[in-house]
């Protein structure tokens, strides 16, 4: 064995570094090339598309974007030419293709319901996490051990399991295809994970924090809200993240519990598909809308999550 | 400021006893410390007087109001915790305001106050640093400056110079004592360390297994210890113990120790024969070869202007500080003499001190 040189412990050598980024990069490039491809196709034109061998160069083409937002009619080039000068850039674009706007298609609502969904659930998940979390870490709470796995073992079985009593549930109660139904929905398979983060955040804090509080002057409340509240932030910051993003994902149950009014973006996306041949470039430009919030969120939330899941981890 | 009074506090979790029947009177101004080791009660009553723990049973008096069963921000008491708890999401300015936001007091007053106490602990450059960047000592004042500024009832305080550096405690040892000098307040710490208590104290209770040891002024404590606990927790190195045999009459002046006759003070109550200790503080060991109290010297410890020296007697080790400039070998044989005035009995089943002519001394002290 050769001992001739001495390799440190801590450091990596210049040649570990050099493979440990190649195979970073590499692999952030299996990663990202989807999305870009994605990112891509929503920019090209319906025949670009589909174009075999694949274009990897091309014209950008808002067309995608204007075949979300609009759901259009065939006409005759006759029927076309008689129609007045073209009203906005949309209006011009779907004409070279034969075609007139008949209105704003459902993606902006469905958008929207998304939000409404996404961001309420979570709200409500962290809300009731924090406070219970709070309360398993601070009180004697009879048979707490059991009541934690209790909230936990909702989530052992796959929520879709439960898809087909719950759809009648909804049928019966009237909360079939409302916002407040997937709210509801959302906040219950959110709220175990929440609960279960947030306690090992708040277990953290010393309780000596809400004591100085209390004898300071404050009512509980007051201590959580003051002291608790502040210290917790960055685990509240994670456990939201990972609730939205749950949300903000979920296919199976908005498909079968939403259908009308209030239908996330999920399940409408892929019915796109369907409105006039294959429409891949209004898809991609509706996932590439889609994906905006959640990127938004995390990167405004990041060094939080990322102290957040550092947190826990390194002190236990 | 106030006085606080315990009356037959009792304090059980489950099965476990931690606090059993203390009772006990700190007086308006008084610096007082609870001193034992960890899981002796000491902080659990602590936390008992702020309301942090209810108690199992008893009575807690501050100010002549019953208090045992209010809430902690209905007494009127000032917290300082081991860790400080200072909020980390606040400045220094904000932290020691703290309390006074709590009572609505006008922002500028509490500009005002806050401005004074900081003042008053030599912290005012500090006001607008984050307290995540401060020392130790800094911190501690902190944690201080936010106890006093509300001018509370009393100040309790649970080992707050447990998470400071050897030379830090030191310093603020001595201006805790400087502090309460001049504001006198009514004052409760909690401390396993002797030289904390003893340096700081106007009384001192030691306590052991949820039980008060001995209630006392460091001195009382120190020179005429109640149990055997006492005598062994405190002082360094602790008080010797010497077995001896038979039984005690009331009068009696000398025992025998090894076959040796040693001179004690007059012994104030008949004890039935058992097993006895004699008590003695190895600064009053000398050596003296005329002794037929004898030992062979097993270890010196050299600290200065004293050495700590251990002779190995028929019962055991036993340790003495004589001069350092005393010249002694391992193996040498000694004579033992102890300052007879000095000395204290026990009776080793219960650990209790006989009564003695020294516990007169005390008497007469106190009403002299």
């Amino acid at each position: 064995m050769s001992l001739t040189t001495a390799h440190s412990v801590v450091a990596p050598s210049a040649n570990a570094k050099l493979i440990a980024g190649t195979i970073i990069v590499a692999y952030a490039l299996i990663s990202i090339v989807p999305l870009l491809w994605i990112f891509a196709t929503s920019f090209k034109t319906p025949p670009d598309s589909i174009a075999y061998p694949p274009k990897i160069v091309f014209q950008p083409s808002l067309e995608g974007y204007c075949n979300l937002f609009t759901t259009r009619t065939r006409q005759t080039p006759e029927y076309i030419n008689s129609l007045g000068p073209a009203t906005g850039f949309c209006d011009e674009t779907v004409r070279k293709r034969n075609m007139v706007i008949a209105g704003p298609s459902n993606f902006m609502p469905r958008f929207v319901n998304s939000l409404i969904i996404a961001f309420g659930s979570t709200f409500c998940a962290v809300f009731l996490g924090t406070l219970s979390a709070y309360g398993f870490s601070r009180f004697k709470v009879p048979l707490a051990d059991d009541l934690l796995f209790f909230i936990l073992s909702t989530r052992m079985m796959p929520p879709i399991a439960v898809a087909i009593p719950i759809y009648l549930m909804y049928r019966e109660l009237g909360l079939s295809d409302t916002a407040l139904g997937m709210i509801l929905l959302y906040t219950a398979v959110n709220v175990s994970l929440a609960v279960w983060l947030l306690k090992g955040f708040i277990d953290e804090i010393p309780r000596e924090y809400e004591e100085a509080a209390m004898i300071d002057g404050y009512t509980r409340l007051q201590a959580f809200w003051r002291t608790v509240l502040p210290q917790a932030t960055t685990g509240i910051a994670a456990t939201a993240i990972f609730c939205l993003i749950f949300a903000w994902n979920e296919y199976a149950f908005a498909a079968l519990l939403t259908s009308g009014t209030a239908q996330t973006a999920p399940p409408f996306i892929p019915t796109i598909i369907g409105e006039g041949g294959q429409d891949w470039p209004a898809v991609a430009a509706g996932t590439t809308i889609f994906l905006v919030p959640i990127l938004v969120f995390t990167i405004l939330l990041r060094k939080q999550l990322l102290r957040g899941i550092t947190f826990g981890a390194v002190r236990k | 400021m106030a006085e606080i009074r315990v009356e037959h506090l009792r304090k059980a979790f489950g099965d476990f006893v931690a606090v059993q029947d203390s009772s006990f009177v700190v007086e308006d101004g008084e610096f007082f410390v609870m001193l034992g080791p960890s899981g002796c009660g000491k902080t659990t009553t602590l936390r008992m007087i702020a309301g942090l723990e209810l108690p199992t049973g008893g009575k807690i008096v501050l100010g002549g109001e019953d208090v045992t069963m209010r809430r902690a921000r209905e007494r009127d008491i000032a917290f300082v915790f081991q860790l400080f708890a200072l909020y980390p999401h606040m400045n220094v300015r904000k932290n020691i305001g703290f309390p006074l936001l709590a009572q609505g007091m006008p922002s500028a007053e509490i500009r005002q106050r806050v401005e004074e106490t900081a003042k008053l602990l030599r912290i005012d450059h500090l006001l607008n640093k984050s307290v995540s960047g401060l020392a130790g000592g800094d911190r501690q004042r902190v944690a201080l400056g936010r106890a006093i500024v509300r001018r509370p009832k009393c100040f309790l305080m649970d080992e707050p110079l447990g998470t400071l550096d050897t030379e830090f405690r030191d310093l603020m040892v001595h201006e805790l004592r400087e502090l309460h000098n001049r504001i006198h307040a009514t004052t409760v710490y909690v401390t396993h360390d002797q030289m904390e208590a003893m340096s700081m104290a106007d009384k001192i209770a030691v306590m052991n297994h949820g039980v008060i040891e001995q209630f006392g002024t460091p001195r009382e404590i120190y020179d005429r210890p109640a149990t055997m606990f006492v005598a062994d927790f405190i002082g360094s190195p602790p008080m010797n113990f010497l077995g001896f045999g038979g039984g005690l009459a009331k009068g009696s002046k000398e025992i025998v120790v090894q076959g040796a006759k040693v001179a004690v003070p007059e012994v104030r109550e008949d004890i039935a024969p058992a097993e006895m200790a004699l008590g003695i503080r190895p600064e009053y060991i000398r050596f003296d070869d005329a002794s037929k109290l004898r030992g062979a010297i097993y270890g010196t410890e050299y600290l200065g202007t004293t050495q700590i020296v251990a002779v190995e007697t028929a019962d055991g080790i036993i340790k003495a500080r004589v001069p350092a400039e005393i010249r002694l070998n391992t193996g040498d044989h000694v004579g033992l003499a102890l300052s007879s005035a000095r000395l204290s009995l026990f009776d080793k089943g219960s650990g209790r001190a006989v009564r003695t002519a020294i516990h007169d001394a005390a008497v007469e002290a106190r009403h002299g």
